[in-house]
């Protein structure tokens, strides 16, 4: 392990008045000659756990052990948090653009050319009964199913009608809409841009992902009012 | 021997500090300096809502006349904090409704603001004056209605990028007639139309109106008549800047542009027509602030319209401007000192945009008063941030984010490291500074050692071990915000450096190696920290102690472990920590 270099001393890094000596393999790097130097590969870890001055003398053995004891255990439910390497439309908040810079942009894009993909929409998500709200991105999703999986983990009371294959709700068949809507199930709704509130399922995903403001997750009995209303929009669309 | 001033004296001297580092300074000077400074205290600034109390602000300062508070953690502006975390301004405001009756001032970021809140500021404060809310969400446009029929002393109302649920645009309507206080309004973030006619005799009675900012449901033909009513204009944002192009609403809007001679702020131009912008052009030569970051402008446009502008101080724009626009800004613009350069397709994998490192480089080359910077791209170099570094030593706000994570130096191949290095060696006056790209513990040994000003750090994807993050909290002297997500910092660097964080505002963690017992035990060691963890993966006692927390947020506090907690949110070691309040 090389000590600091001469160099830093005289620059006064303060390095000698801390009790900590953190020693750089490779002479570290010479910034002082205004030479960058190459970056030396950092064997840090290493160097690190002998020489820290741990201040508050807290004792991490226990925990250590404890790291290799649980590596040898299948840790289930906790996720590896290794840096992994992130492509872009999984990393969530990256890059670091605010939501209301990314919903402008977004319909700028939006009126100038047809698709809407890899930008965010971001919507906010109600539960009848739940405290507080959530935000989901409908753009990290690609059919409804993908979204009920989400909101079903975001609200774990959550209970969804059935989805025919298609991912589509089966609201065409009055008497399944009905069942549906006089259970005690969750009903998940959404309103569009006209204001109005819809059955989420009756719309194709893309004409959805376009038109929903925001969700809110009623009680199916609650719901019963807005059955006439989207099959009424459906009959008109279709 | 004891020389003391007559009280009043003392006060009349007080009065004249402003700066509440001063202030502090003051009131430990001895228990009858605190007792008088305490009293004569007007302004208070409360950087995280949860560091303190409402009841012992109220307590220690009874006569505050403005206060400023910040809730959320800066992250949470691209949603990594969740819904629901808290922030909630009610309790304030419900306090300060009994104890300081003579509030004029609320000036808020990042904070959850309900209907409510704003119908008990305009019913609780009969001077109220100014109301300032930036980033913050939870209300809707009923709760403007109260503020603008309520407060009939109103000078300012700023709800600058905030969230608002916009159910219609007849708040503005409830402003009586007989108000004429107003002097700014920044509606730019509403979404939908007010009464034109109601706005119009807003402004044509309120004299004194300085700053006007719409929203993009005001269409340009009708901004030639706003601004003929209001020609003492310093700050004027358009509506959406769109229109088929008229030849008499473009010779309008040369009009009513003229007619403003005291024009120093523009922004807005959602939409652009670029065939409008000359428009503007005889006002530019003031102009000293252009936000042109919803602009969909390309390059050669905007350099027509900047090339008119050469006491631009402070510039918003899109990458649109691209590396030869950004150098005709350094030679049009000399007194250039802040440049933000925002990405229009942040998403797309490749560039669609020719910017690159160069424009930054000829950027700080060519503006020597350069000292504040927002830069996103999608290449850089080593080569480049050194040339920056020695170009510009004058930078206190250096914030750089390379779209792709853990980019290298595309020449090399390198870590940025010794990049950013320089950048830390030579601008010695930095304050703030994000870092982006690939980085080894090189990089925060480099900012430890030379960022000795820093008060703000961002990192993202950097480091490879605690080292790193030790660097930052033992060298960092001036450090009070620090922001970290997706790196390998787990718990000894934190362990080691407890102390520093009661010398922080505040210190983020989210998607790094923080186990669950570490996080406990620097919640029972430091008893004035709040160390909360957020985890929306249920309780983490329902986890291994060693399996890492999802997100940790470690802030000092006089107030104790916070009631409002959602149930993701849990304190560490709260027991005991109540126990020895």
């Amino acid at each position: 392990m090389a000590m600091i270099s001469e160099e830093h001393n005289k620059e006064k890094l303060g390095f000698e008045e801390t009790e900590l000596r953190l020693g750089l393999p490779g002479g570290g790097g010479g910034i002082v000659n205004g030479d960058f130097g190459k970056n030396t590969n950092a064997n840090g870890k290493r160097g690190y756990l002998e020489t820290v001055n741990l201040k508050l003398n807290l004792s991490l053995k226990e925990t250590e052990k404890g790291e290799n004891l649980q590596k040898e255990k299948n840790l289930i439910s906790c996720s590896n948090n290794a840096v992994k390497p992130p492509t872009k439309t999984q990393v969530v908040g990256w890059p670091p653009v605010r939501s209301f810079r990314k919903n402008v942009m977004a319909v700028q894009k939006s009126n100038s050319e047809e698709g809407v993909g890899g930008t965010a929409t971001f919507v906010k998500v109600s539960m009848d009964g739940a405290p507080y709200l959530r935000k989901v991105d409908l753009n990290m999703y690609k059919s409804y199913q993908d979204l009920y999986g989400a909101l079903g983990k975001m609200f774990s009371s959550f209970t969804m009608g059935k989805c025919d294959s298609q991912g589509m709700m089966d609201f065409m068949n009055e008497s399944k809409l009905m069942d549906l809507l006089n259970g005690s199930d969750f009903v998940p709704t959404y309103e569009d841009k006209d204001g109005d509130w819809m059955l989420v399922g009756d719309v194709p995903w893309e004409m959805f992902v376009g038109s929903c403001k925001r969700l809110r997750i009623m009680k199916g009995t609650e719901a019963i009012g807005l059955a006439p209303r989207a099959l009424e929009k459906c009959k008109y669309r279709s | 021997m004891a020389y003391s001033f007559p009280e009043e004296v003392l006060e009349y001297v007080f009065a004249f500090l402003s700066s509440d580092k001063d202030r502090n300074a003051v009131s430990l000077v001895c228990k009858s300096w605190y007792e008088i400074e305490r009293w004569c205290r007007r302004r208070i600034f409360i950087g995280n809502c949860y560091a303190v109390s409402p009841q012992i602000v109220i307590r220690r300062f009874p006569e505050v006349r403005a206060v400023k508070i910040k809730g959320k953690p800066h992250f949470a502006d691209f949603n990594l904090v969740p819904e629901g975390w808290g922030a909630y301004l009610y309790p304030w405001i419900s306090a300060m409704a009994r104890s300081y009756p003579w509030l004029e001032e609320i000036k808020l970021k990042r904070m959850v603001v309900t209907d409510e809140s704003l119908e008990l500021i305009s019913k609780s404060f009969k001077n109220f004056k100014v109301l300032v809310l930036s980033s913050c969400e939870g209300f809707t446009t009923d709760g403007l209605a109260s503020i603008a029929a309520n407060c009939r002393n109103l000078r300012e109302l700023d709800l600058r990028e905030s969230e608002v649920e916009d159910l219609s645009g007849h708040w503005l309507s409830h402003f009586p007639d007989n108000f004429t206080s107003l002097v700014s309004l920044n509606m730019s973030c509403l979404g939908s139309e007010v009464s034109f006619s109601a706005l119009e005799r807003l402004v044509s009675r309120c004299p004194n109106l300085k700053t006007l900012r719409l929203n993009r449901a005001v269409p340009v033909e009708k901004l030639p008549s706003l601004l003929r009513r209001a020609p003492q204009l310093v700050e004027f944002g358009t509506g959406a800047y769109s229109a088929e192009i008229q030849t008499d609403i473009f010779s309008n809007l040369v009009e009513a542009f003229s007619g403003c001679k005291h024009l120093k702020s523009l922004s807005g131009f959602w939409d652009v027509v670029p065939a409008y912008l000359p428009a503007m052009y005889n006002v530019c030569s003031r102009i000293t602030s252009l936000n042109l970051s919803y602009a969909t402008v390309q390059s050669p446009d905007l350099v027509e319209l900047i090339s008119q502008c050469p006491n631009l101080k402070c510039l918003w724009v899109l990458d649109y401007i691209e590396d030869a626009g950004l150098k005709a800004l350094s030679s049009y613009c000399k007194d250039l000192q802040e440049l933000r350069v925002f990405p229009s397709d942040p998403y797309g994998a490749e560039p669609n945009v020719s910017l690159t490192e160069q424009g930054l480089v000829t950027v700080s080359a060519g503006c020597p008063k350069l000292q504040s910077v927002l830069y996103f791209c999608r290449q850089m170099s080593n080569a480049a941030l050194i040339a920056i570094a020695r170009n510009r030593p004058n930078f206190i706000r250096f914030r750089l984010c390379i779209i792709e994570p853990q980019a290298p130096d595309y020449l090399t191949l390198e870590p940025l490291d010794t990049g950013f290095g320089a950048i830390v060696e030579n601008c010695k006056e930095l304050r703030r500074l994000s870092l982006s790209g690939l980085l080894t513990d090189r990089v925060f040994e480099y900012i430890g050692t030379h960022a000795k000003k820093l008060e703000m750090l961002s990192i993202a994807f950097a480091g490879d071990s605690d080292l790193g993050l030790h660097h930052v909290l033992s060298g960092c002297e001036s450090l009070r915000k620090l922001e970290i997500r997706d790196c390998p910092f787990g718990h000894k660097a934190l362990l080691a450096n407890a102390a520093k964080l009661e010398t922080m505002r505040s210190l983020w963690m989210s998607s790094c190696s923080v186990s669950y017992g570490a996080c406990k035990l620097l919640g029972q060691k430091m008893p004035r920290l709040n160390v909360e963890v957020i985890d929306e993966r249920g309780s983490p006692n329902s986890r291994p102690e060693t399996c890492p927390v999802e997100k940790l947020y470690v802030y000092r506090t006089v107030a104790g472990p916070r009631v409002d907690k959602p149930d993701f949110v849990w304190t560490m070691d709260e027991d005991a920590a109540l126990r020895l309040s």
